[in-house]
């Protein structure tokens, strides 16, 4: 699996109200939310993004609530990553756990730019910034999430177990 | 070397003698809990992963308060939806739209106990560190695969020790020492940490004042807080109705030689009220600072500052006074009972006398989610846990957090004020 798109670009602390405001919050379809992914720092954000962008952004992406619909708005909204220097830890499993391909990098931050092409291989933990040719690593995940990203999520890792206890 | 009491619990937890920082461990959670926000994705997720009952009946506890009462329509749906779930699930711990909110409700029913672990669907569970048990936030599909399994994978965290020392003035409370340490180490200071809070002030708060503090550990990006149990904690749990012995209140302490990632001192002796101005939690100012804002809207309650300590504080101060001309004051008890007992006190009273608008405890102004929304331009002075733009509503709105009674001088003189000045 890899993804290819164009680079969005945030700075540090993006919170979840940021990324979907609590008034939507009654909203549980993924399609809808969206359609409001990002809109308050810009209304015409999740129009804008084609399937397989990238957001790059600084420290502690997701800071805030623990809405899951804060990584469901990003990922329906098209994007293939979000690539950061940290993020926030409930946004960090929330993302691994409904499929959202979240990758830790502080080089890749400092060297892209807004629209820079980028390609991301998680498997190799590659990041390549396909604008200037620049190749970066991302921090590996802990066994038990890289077991998890690999079934696809938590929800085909629980039905396993599920399955296994059944037996 | 020994362990933190957030290694002690989670070893425990996990049927280990001994766990280190960054060990992932299987953990078999206490209580598990959910709300209108979480909980209804969390049991279309439930249904998906193919599973029929939650893992045990009296441990899922859920609780209507984010959009109750019901908002919209919307909300009513997502209402019936959770109540249909705790119906058909036969949950012993269903709390229904009023009741109160999540974290002032499952300590006060007796629900969580020192050195438990407890799981919820939203960010601000860590509250029950205040008692001494370790919670932590997760989204709806760990939600889901908790209630399904009764175990949840968590990372030992590092622990740093905040230690605040000295004897702070009448007008300081737990929320103006979480304010100053998150000022001090930043939103993302204690990412993936447990903080842990001591020192002579913190054994000096009541247990309200503690559950502040480890409201707002999120706010720094902790991943716990907590408070060492002491007499205080065993005193409040056995008024609260607990049956618990004073070895089981205190089995989990830290140890004199366990390892701290870092510890982090302050002298709150000369402390003055803080206010995290807009639009993150860790502007931490001294009110003086902020004398000429002027503010529309003032909000009393929430998770982090919605307990009868706090309604109390705030009486103190609106007693025989009047809320400003161009204020609206906000009051939402945290919780039935706490809303009972403050009728009992005659603190609803002082609260109507002045002015204020006494509402049903609910999350809802805190999140912009209804019931005193901001206009464009408008600014609020809240007891709540964050200010991020647009928190409470417009994107051009301005959040202020402060305690219960900066905010209660600040409805009053109509901007921002020091309790001393009205």
């Amino acid at each position: 699996m890899e993804v290819s798109g164009r680079v969005w670009k945030f700075g540090d602390n993006v919170d979840t109200d940021l990324i979907i405001p609590g008034h939507y919050l009654t909203i549980h379809d993924p399609e809808e939310l969206g359609k409001h992914c990002m809109e308050a720092l810009d209304p015409e954000f999740a129009s804008k993004v084609k399937p397989g962008d990238i957001v790059v952004a600084g420290h502690n992406f997701g800071c805030g609530s623990s809405r899951e619909h804060a990584p469901l708005s990003l990922k329906s909204c098209g994007l293939g990553a979000v690539v950061a220097v940290s993020f926030a830890r409930i946004f960090f499993r929330n993302a691994i756990n409904i499929g959202l391909l979240v990758l830790e990098c502080e080089e890749a931050y400092h060297r892209t730019n807004p629209g820079d092409e980028m390609l991301v291989q998680p498997e190799l933990g590659v990041i390549k910034n396909l604008t200037t040719g620049e190749e970066f690593r991302a921090a590996p995940y802990p066994p038990l999430v890289a077991g998890i990203v690999q079934a696809g999520g938590l929800v085909p890792y629980v039905q396993m177990r599920l399955k296994a206890q059944d037996r | 070397m020994g362990m933190t009491i957030t290694e002690k619990i989670l070893a425990a937890h996990a049927g280990k003698q001994k766990v280190s920082p960054g060990e992932i461990v299987q953990v078999r959670p206490d209580l598990v809990m959910t709300n209108d926000i979480s909980g209804p994705i969390a049991v279309d997720v439930f249904n998906r992963m193919g599973a029929d009952r939650v893992f045990d009946p009296d441990k899922v506890v859920v609780v209507l308060d984010h959009f109750t009462p019901n908002k919209d329509m919307q909300a009513a749906r997502t209402s019936s939806k959770m109540r249909e779930f705790a119906r058909s699930q036969a949950l012993t711990h269903f709390y229904d739209a009023g009741f109160g909110i999540e974290h002032v409700v499952l300590p006060e029913l007796g629900l969580v106990k020192p050195g438990d672990i407890v799981i919820g669907g939203d960010s601000h569970t860590v509250t029950y560190g205040g008692i001494g048990a370790f919670a932590t936030g997760v989204g709806s599909t760990d939600i889901a695969g908790a209630m399904a399994m009764g175990e949840i994978w968590l990372k030992v965290p590092e622990t740093i020790r905040f230690e605040f020392t000295g004897k702070p003035s009448h007008w300081i409370g737990g929320k103006d020492l979480i304010l100053l340490a998150i000022g001090e180490i930043g939103v993302s200071g204690a990412l993936y940490c447990a903080m842990e809070f001591g020192g002579e002030a913190v054994e000096n708060l009541d247990m309200d004042g503690r559950f502040t503090m480890c409201n707002m550990a999120i706010e720094a990006g902790g991943k716990s807080g907590i408070v060492e149990p002491d007499e205080k904690t065993l005193a409040w749990l056995k008024e609260i109705g607990l049956d618990v012995s004073r070895e089981d209140v205190m089995a989990f302490r830290s140890d004199e030689d366990c390892e701290y990632k870092s510890v982090i001192t302050f002298d709150v002796s000369e402390l003055e009220p803080q206010v995290a101005v807009p639009h993150l939690p860790s502007n931490a100012k001294p009110v003086s600072q902020l004398k000429d804002v002027e503010i529309h809207q003032v909000v009393i309650g929430s998770c982090t500052n919605g307990r009868i300590s706090d309604l109390r504080a705030a009486a103190e101060i609106l007693r025989g006074r009047k809320v400003h001309r161009w204020v609206r004051a906000l009051i939402v008890p945290g919780s039935q009972r706490v809303f009972k007992q403050a009728l009992d006190e005659g603190l609803i009273d002082v609260f109507v006398e002045a002015g204020a608008i006494v509402t049903a405890p609910t999350c809802g102004p805190c999140f912009g989610g209804h019931t005193g929304v901001l206009d464009k331009g408008e600014r609020c002075v809240s007891t709540t846990n964050r200010n991020f733009l647009g928190r409470m509503g417009h994107e051009k709105s301005e959040v202020y957090l402060s305690g219960p009674q900066v905010a209660a001088a600040s409805a009053i003189a109509g901007r921002l004020a020091h309790p001393e000045e009205v």
